[in-house]
């Protein structure tokens, strides 16, 4: 189960260095937050939205603004599943795979498109146009099956509407 | 004379396609000089009908739904057809207007059956306003528990949310009376009060609804919380898969700071009270208290050891409130109207209504707000119509991912937290979750482990290693592989993780499992209770 947060070995990824532009922008955004209190998450979620990603080479310097280790930093990063350590695909379709979305079809739809876009669950296709993933309950379960295509959210999933995502996504 | 017409902004209507709708009815109404005000309102819950469409009348609010953007041509002509216009719905009399024709008319709204039915005290307003009006939501009655509150001392806010008997709807259903006279009590330079957001039970959506559709109540619930524990600050946990819900959320922070009712001197009373709204990142355990303040505090989501107590010792160490969204959103009711309106309702020791949610392969998919006690048969059958497909119930998983299978054998069950525990069940936050005849529960009970394994924070070992080894037990029954051995192993695995879990992830994960196993024996190859296989009658 490559989605668990146990065992999936991140640092993996090559730390890239950062530009002083990128610098600058990361050091305004800790700087933003410095008055709130339990700030490492809201900052990390301004790094995503600004970067796409949490860049490897972010963490140590989050890590001493925040006068926090290191490892304390990569260890809140890998453990939630929203934080990513290398950038999306320009689109991100997530999939509901939960119970309610289930019961309508969901499993049917997941596959269908992971054939249309020639991906499974998690990955991002050669041409990083997409990145599909699943996602557990978007609190559209009476109108399931439910996805989310760049924050805009899709409900009643059927091979039509399927069909009408990926032609969005992946043209 | 501009004609008032509501289309939801809820991310329910928005996934079925509520914006096209919205500018549709914009456009038409310009293109055939009918001049309108379009409202983005909360949804009513009636979601096999959205978008709908509601125009205010003379006689009250006319519904028409599920309405596409090339039903809207058709649907602004028929209103703006002048012929015996202020007449309302044909049913009260006098010439039908000819609106009341359109095949998408369900009459007024209030008198829609699924709506008619319920009890609503915390989803009054839902629908109803536009979710960031003040002046609306004052004008339904919005402010009075605040108001009421203000004028007690924090022991007698505390005493009536006691004895409304008022239980916490995040599933634990723990008296949220007892809860507060805890933090009150407690020692503390400075206290919390933190609204538990991060519904992540699938089938359940109720939290999104109401902050979607009347964010202030529960800016009203949380300041009367902070009133009653003398708390002056409080969080908000809502998730990331809920974009637009925390956009409301933040946009009616913003207005109830810009009119002094969050601030250093709430309403003019001299206190204050502030809340800030703070986003999850894709955890499902996080939902767990003790995990959401770590969250907050900004460490991993993982379980804290209890005791302490949050209410003694909780964010930053301090005293804290931890409320579910209904918890705290039930309070307003019970100060305005009284503790003893609340409790008038109910069943046993769950007093008050629960916001039923019904969803997955439902024909009337939706939230139903009703007194406990209703049973799961009625809700399923009667109010939910059955499976959306039209294909018999084969079960209903109730209250999440931790909630057990029920089969249509126990719909006799009332909807109350007592007796569901007695079936092996339970009611978590309210969702039902409903499986046509082509499920295959072995795979239900093979995604219970699954997820338990994916959203498990590792602090115990029979969660973090046991679901995995779960999920490859239920993998050798579906292949036919020593069923009996394998399905007695799931139970022996059940049994440690149900008691060597911290929490109710790892500790609740047995319930679908085993319920599953019990119920439907037949689907993981094994001999119904009987011992005979039904074809061999
Ligand atoms: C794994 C797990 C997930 C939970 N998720 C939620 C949740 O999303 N919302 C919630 O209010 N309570 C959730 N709870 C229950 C909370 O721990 C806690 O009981 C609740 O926030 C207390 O508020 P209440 O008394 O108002 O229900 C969860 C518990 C567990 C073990
Ligand atoms: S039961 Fe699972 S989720 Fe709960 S504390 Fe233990 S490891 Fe964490
Ligand atoms: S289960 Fe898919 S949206 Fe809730």
């Amino acid at each position: 189960m490559s989605q668990s947060r146990h065992g999936d070995d991140r640092t993996a990824v090559e730390p890239k260095d950062l530009s002083g532009a990128q610098r600058d922008e990361l050091s305004a955004i800790i700087a933003r937050f410095e008055t709130v209190e339990g700030a490492t998450l809201p900052i990390l979620h301004a790094i995503q939205s600004a970067f796409g990603f949490i860049p490897p080479a972010a963490a140590p310097i989050v890590a001493e603004k925040l006068n926090r280790s290191r490892a304390e930093i990569h260890g809140v990063v890998t453990f939630y599943h929203d934080f990513r350590s290398q950038p999306a695909g320009r689109h991100v379709l997530k999939l509901c795979r939960a119970e309610a979305c289930q019961s309508m079809g969901a499993e049917r739809v997941a596959r269908l498109v992971e054939a249309g876009l020639g991906v499974t669950m998690g990955e991002t296709t050669a041409d990083g146009r997409v990145t599909l993933e699943p996602v557990y309950c978007l609190g559209l379960c009476a109108v399931a099956p439910a996805a989310m295509v760049d924050g805009r959210v899709v409900g009643r999933l059927d091979e039509a509407k399927a069909g009408a995502l990926i032609a969005e996504v992946a043209p | 004379m501009t004609m008032r017409i509501f289309v939801p902004g809820d991310s329910g209507a928005l996934a079925v396609g509520a914006d096209a709708v919205a500018a549709a009815i914009t456009a038409e109404a310009a293109r055939q000089e009918l001049a309108v005000t379009l409202v983005r309102n909360g949804s009513r819950g009636l979601y096999w009908l959205e978008p709908l469409v509601e125009v205010e009348t003379p006689a009250g609010r006319i519904a028409f739904g599920p309405v596409a953007p090339s039903d809207v041509p058709e649907l602004v002509a028929a209103l703006a057809d002048p012929s015996p216009r202020g007449e309302g719905p044909p049913r009260g009399g006098g010439g039908a207007a000819p609106f009341t024709t359109h095949p998408l008319y369900l009459g007024l709204t209030e008198e829609i059956p699924f709506l008619k039915r319920q009890t609503r005290f915390t989803f009054a307003r839902c629908g109803v306003v536009d979710p960031l009006s003040l002046d609306d939501y004052k004008a339904a009655g919005g402010l009075k528990g605040l108001a009421a509150a203000l004028a007690l001392a924090p022991e007698a806010i505390v005493d009536q949310v006691t004895q409304s008997g008022l239980r916490g709807r995040g599933g634990a259903g723990f008296p949220t009376g007892i809860k507060w006279k805890t933090v009150l009590a407690a020692e503390g330079s400075r206290k919390f009060v933190v609204t538990n957001a991060d519904e992540g039970d699938s089938g359940t959506f109720a939290d999104r609804m109401l902050m979607e559709g009347d964010p202030l109540i529960l800016i009203e619930g949380m300041i009367i919380a902070g009133l009653a524990v003398g708390a002056s600050h409080g969080y908000i946990y809502s998730r990331s898969e809920y974009p637009h819900a925390n956009d409301v959320m933040a946009k009616a922070l913003a207005i109830a700071e810009r009119a002094g009712l969050l601030g250093t001197d709430i309403l003019g009373s001299g206190r204050s009270f502030s809340i800030e709204l703070r986003i999850g990142a894709g955890a499902y355990v996080c939902g767990e208290e003790t995990a959401l303040l770590e969250s907050i505090e900004g460490k991993r989501g993982q379980v804290r050891a209890k005791p302490p107590l949050p209410a003694i010792k909780g964010l930053f160490g301090a005293p804290t409130v931890i409320n579910n969204v209904l918890s705290l959103a039930s309070v307003p009711f019970i100060l305005a109207e009284g503790p003893a309106a609340f409790a008038a309702v109910g069943f046993g020791r769950s007093r008050g209504t629960m916001a039923v949610q019904l969803a997955g392969n439902i024909r009337h998919g939706g939230l139903f707000e009703t007194g406990f006690g209703i049973t799961l048969g009625a809700l399923v059958d009667d109010i939910g119509g059955g499976t959306a497909t039209g294909r018999p119930v084969k079960a209903v998983q109730v209250g999440g991912p931790l909630g057990a299978y029920f089969p249509p054998a126990l719909f006799d069950t009332p909807f109350d937290y007592e007796a569901f525990a007695a079936r092996d069940g339970l009611i978590g936050h309210g969702g039902i979750v409903v499986f046509d005849d082509t499920v295959e529960m072995a795979r239900q009970a093979r995604f219970a482990m699954e997820f338990c394994a994916i959203e498990s924070c590792g602090k115990c070992t029979p969660c973090r290693i046991g679901s995995t080894r779960g999920v490859e037990v239920v993998d050798r029954i579906i292949a036919g592989r020593d069923v009996d051995a394998n399905a007695a192993l799931l139970a022996d695995l059940c049994e440690t993780m149900k008691f060597g879990s911290l929490c109710a992830l790892g500790g609740f994960t047995p319930y679908p499992v085993m319920s599953a196993l019990t119920h439907f024996r037949e689907d993981f190859g094994l001999l119904p209770p009987n011992g005979r296989m039904e074809a061999a009658e």
